[in-house]
């Protein structure tokens, strides 16, 4: 009899996971109505950000997520990947968790502390002085803007990465790193020839999961993106991001269709990064769960 | 020839792994000394005693921030910890065919949801119908943050707890929720702790699901109706401003911040979890 009790108890908890994920849903569909029933599919493709004439387009805000994700990743997969062989092929057993408990540390910095370090760090003007002839590095330095953004997106996105491909290197089995040496494969070849091929879905995961994280962030991005709603092709140009316009607008805005169409940008970004994010999972599952652990 | 090539290759790459290495774990210490440096120099007793001045104005602390940021952690805590908790047993220990993965799947979905999207739900369901902001939407709002992660640490540590364990219990003739609750439980109850310690200290640097939950306050804040000051949304307000002396105190904010969720992780994984892996949040 206890025991009946005892299950219903906990599974009525575990269904309020379920109901308080249905009712975000739910909120955020109803609460975008006013803005859907006026604007339409436009929505989505309008560049035009005009509360006063009550004209509302996501589109400068998805190409600004979108394109600081995107940098984020250029450099944080890179690095990130090479750390993880590191961590997982080369440093022993005592470094790599010694390591890898930093990395943890790493991501448990909450990131306004990335966006305090951001606002007073400047390094564009010091890419400006490099690389100014390229037509991504067009333009006045402030300081603010895109690659201020993707730059700390990417140290934000480091331990995902680092913490996630290193688990799926780890659990390529070893007969597999033995054959390729015994081949003849020098180290570095038997890495990136087998053991990362093979574990190429955990990787795959671990930048998906980074790349919902970015896609998300919120904080650090409106301290530094520059608050421009509009598209500019050069990186060095203040922008906007969808986290970064509900932050900056969600409680001055007025009337039904204002604050609609920032909900409405909500459900934007909440499909985008559930549909990564639930990919991700999914890879990382699949790689994982086959293999045994290096002992 | 070929063979002095691969050699080479060989070396240059796994150097490079190295430098990767080096670069990403060291932003860590650049960002900590220099909050270290800044907020070191920023610091002083004030800060944890008296109000924040108006601009202008140099000097002043933030003594209601800091207050309201433990408030708020302490309501999302009570709301959060005890629904994570039990679902977690529910899925270590009853967890069913169907229904199981259905909620641990949820739960992960919920904890990758961006969490200024969070404050959205919250201001729907407690300041819409409130008419106001309060530091008890933004505890519903953390807690929404809080439950997920302690869900599935709670049900990641149980699951370390040795069958045999609960083999022993049932074989004494302990009914299922009194093994549970006498012998799983506790057997599991470090790294369980651990869990909530580790997901508290997340919650506490969250900033985006409080800006239109709790917003802000320059003064005490009376009761958990009323706007209320946190650490995270002061750092996030006074970084942003013109003000040299709120940026001082900006950095001496970062430093307390910091300094509370790096030690509550450490001693969690290091103190507590002494010899059991901990699971990533």
């Amino acid at each position: 009899m206890s025991d009946i009790v005892a299950r219903w108890v906990v599974l009525v908890f575990a269904a309020t996971v379920l109901l308080i994920t249905v009712l975000l849903v739910y909120q955020l569909w109803t609460g975008s109505a006013a803005a859907r029933h006026r604007m339409g599919w436009s929505f989505l493709f309008s560049s035009q950000w005009d509360p006063v004439a009550m004209r509302f387009g996501a589109a400068p805000f998805m190409y600004g997520t979108v394109v600081t994700s995107l940098l984020a990743l250029l450099i944080s997969v890179p690095l990130g990947l090479g750390a993880a062989i590191f961590l997982s092929e080369l440093a022993p057993a005592g470094v790599s968790s010694a390591l890898t408990f930093l990395v943890e540390l790493l991501a448990a910095i909450p990131s306004v502390i990335f966006g305090l370090m951001a606002i007073f760090t400047y390094g564009e003007p010091f890419l400006k002085k490099t690389l100014g002839f390229l037509p991504f590095f067009q333009g006045p330095a402030y300081g603010l803007g895109f690659l201020t953004a993707g730059m700390i997106l990417a140290i934000m996105t480091f331990p995902f990465i680092i913490s996630v491909s290193r688990e799926a290197l780890l659990a390529v089995p070893r007969d597999q790193r033995e054959a390729a040496l015994a081949l003849g494969a020098t180290k570095w070849e038997m890495t990136w020839q087998v053991v990362v091929p093979y574990a190429r879905l955990g990787i795959l995961g671990s930048i998906f999961l980074a790349l919902a994280r970015a896609l998300g962030e919120t904080m650090a991005v409106t301290m530094v993106i520059g608050n421009d709603p509009s598209i500019h092709a050069s990186l060095f140009a203040p922008g906007y991001s969808i986290a970064a316009v509900i932050a900056n607008e969600f409680t001055e805005a007025t009337g039904d269709v204002y604050p609609a169409a920032l909900v409405e940008l909500g459900l934007v970004l909440f499909c985008l990064t559930i549909i990564i994010n639930a990919l991700a999972r999914l890879m990382i599952i699949a790689t994982t769960s086959k293999g045994s652990k290096r002992p | 020839m070929l063979l002095l090539w691969r050699k080479s290759v060989n070396h240059v790459m796994l150097s490079l792994t190295a430098v990767c290495t080096f670069l990403t774990i060291s932003t860590l210490f650049v960002i900590l000394g220099y909050l270290l440096f800044n907020g070191g120099k920023s610091l002083d007793f004030n800060f944890f005693t008296k109000l924040p001045l108006p601009p202008g104005e140099n000097g002043g602390g933030m003594a209601n921030a800091i207050v309201g940021s433990l408030e708020i952690l302490a309501m999302a805590g009570m709301f959060g910890i005890p629904v994570g908790f039990l679902a977690g047993v529910y899925l270590s220990e009853f967890e069913d065919k169907s229904f199981a993965p259905l909620v641990r799947y949820t739960a992960d979905l919920l904890n990758g949801v961006p969490s200024i999207i969070i404050g959205i739900l919250a201001w729907t369901l407690v300041v819409v119908p409130m008419r106001r902001f309060s530091a008890l939407a933004g505890a519903i709002a953390l807690s929404v943050m809080l439950i997920p992660i302690v869900t599935r640490q709670t049900e990641q540590f149980l699951r370390e707890v040795p069958m045999a364990l609960r083999e022993g219990a049932l074989a004494l003739g302990a009914s299922k929720w009194k093994m549970v609750a006498t012998v799983v439980v506790p057997a599991g109850s470090k790294g369980v702790l651990t869990g909530m310690i580790l997901g508290m200290a997340r919650i506490a640097g969250e900033t985006a699901p409080l800006l239109f939950t709790a917003l802000s306050n320059q003064f005490w804040a009376s009761n958990i109706t009323q706007p209320t000051a946190t650490l995270p949304y002061m750092i996030y307000s006074h970084a942003i401003a013109p003000y040299e002396d709120w940026h001082r105190q900006a950095w001496a904010a970062g430093l307390v911040l910091i300094a509370t969720v790096l030690i509550a992780n450490i001693l969690a994984r290091l103190v507590l979890a002494r010899g059991i892996s901990v699971p990533r949040t």
